[in-house]
């Protein structure tokens, strides 16, 4: 298991370039479900003052 | 089909039946992806276990690419046909590849430090992929900068044509300048050089990062319409209040 966390010694390397490309892209989608959570709500006020 | 998709109706119609689709296809091709970068593949005879690196450093800088394409491409439809969702695409876009390309620089450096010594090099292929962050950063600034909207597409729309010139520049740099960054192996016309142990995770990770980018610009496009109708009622208010004032100004 430590062994395969090592990586033949290049831990330091892969594991912060996986972390980084997993942290950016998750980041990527939570704020695309924000933005239309920000949307939807922003349209849904807007009518309900219009009606 | 260009046309049929500009219809605003049909394409949210396409949208929600796409969406769901690209978001499976994400979650499925990431796990089998992860699964044969670290277990499915053998460190590699002369980069050893850094060659993991490749499986998220050559997707990202894949997509970084093609997404550039498919922004050139969307402003092109704009330019000349004047289609909005072409527009609205293109701007949905310009972030996702920027941040695509961010990953690609990233992780290229964290390559090269053990492989090649340095984290970073001038070299023809770094400055250009430096260069396409910088074309990306341009857009979105030039977008944000001009109040006009339409003004602000048009001129979005030049400037990523324009910006077409750094991606040949980028594709081509490993073969015309030779230097630190290795040369194509995937994509070449003699097929790729890479044994099948390491094409398969690395195919496969494209193949989720090419679904999961689709899924992002699908799903902002959705949210962009929202917040265009949104807009639109916001102006028809300000219209309708100034209209109430000024006959209240009159009657004074």
């Amino acid at each position: 298991m430590s062994e395969f966390f090592a990586m033949g010694g290049y831990a330091a390397f892969i594991w912060p370039a996986w972390g980084l490309s997993a942290l950016a892209l998750a980041a990527l989608v939570v704020l695309a479900l924000l933005e239309r959570r920000a949307a939807t709500g922003r349209l849904r006020r807007l009518e309900n003052d219009e009606a | 089909m260009l046309s049929y998709f500009s219809n605003p109706q049909r394409f949210d119609g396409l949208a929600r039946r796409v969406i769901p689709v690209l978001g499976v296809l994400t979650v499925l091709l990431l796990g089998i992806g992860i699964y044969l970068s670290f277990f499915g593949s053998p460190p590699d005879y002369q980069q050893g276990d850094t060659v993991r690196i490749m499986y998220v450093h050559v997707p990202a800088a894949y997509m970084a690419m093609a997404l550039y394409a498919a922004l050139a491409g969307a402003s092109f439809v704009f330019f000349v046909w004047r289609h909005a969702l072409a527009d609205a695409a293109a701007e949905v876009i310009a972030p996702i590849g920027a941040v695509f390309t961010v990953l690609a620089l990233f992780t290229g450096s964290l390559w090269g430090k053990p492989m090649w010594g340095t984290w970073w090099e001038w070299d023809a292929r770094m400055t250009s992929v430096l260069v396409l962050l910088l074309v990306y950063l341009g857009y979105m600034a030039l977008r944000a900068a001009l109040e006009d909207a339409q003004q602000a597409a048009r001129a979005g729309a030049v400037l990523a044509m324009a910006g077409v010139v750094n991606l040949v520049i980028v594709k081509f740099s490993v073969d015309w300048w030779s230097s630190l960054h290795q040369p194509a192996s995937v994509i070449r016309f003699d097929g790729p050089t890479i044994h099948s142990s390491q094409l398969w995770p690395l195919a496969i990770m494209a193949l989720a990062y090419t679904m999961l980018a689709a899924w992002l610009v699908f799903y902002r496009l959705r949210s962009r319409a929202v917040i265009q109708r949104a807009r639109q009622i916001e102006r028809r208010k300000l219209q309708a209040a100034r209209a109430a004032q000024s006959t209240q100004g009159s009657g004074a």
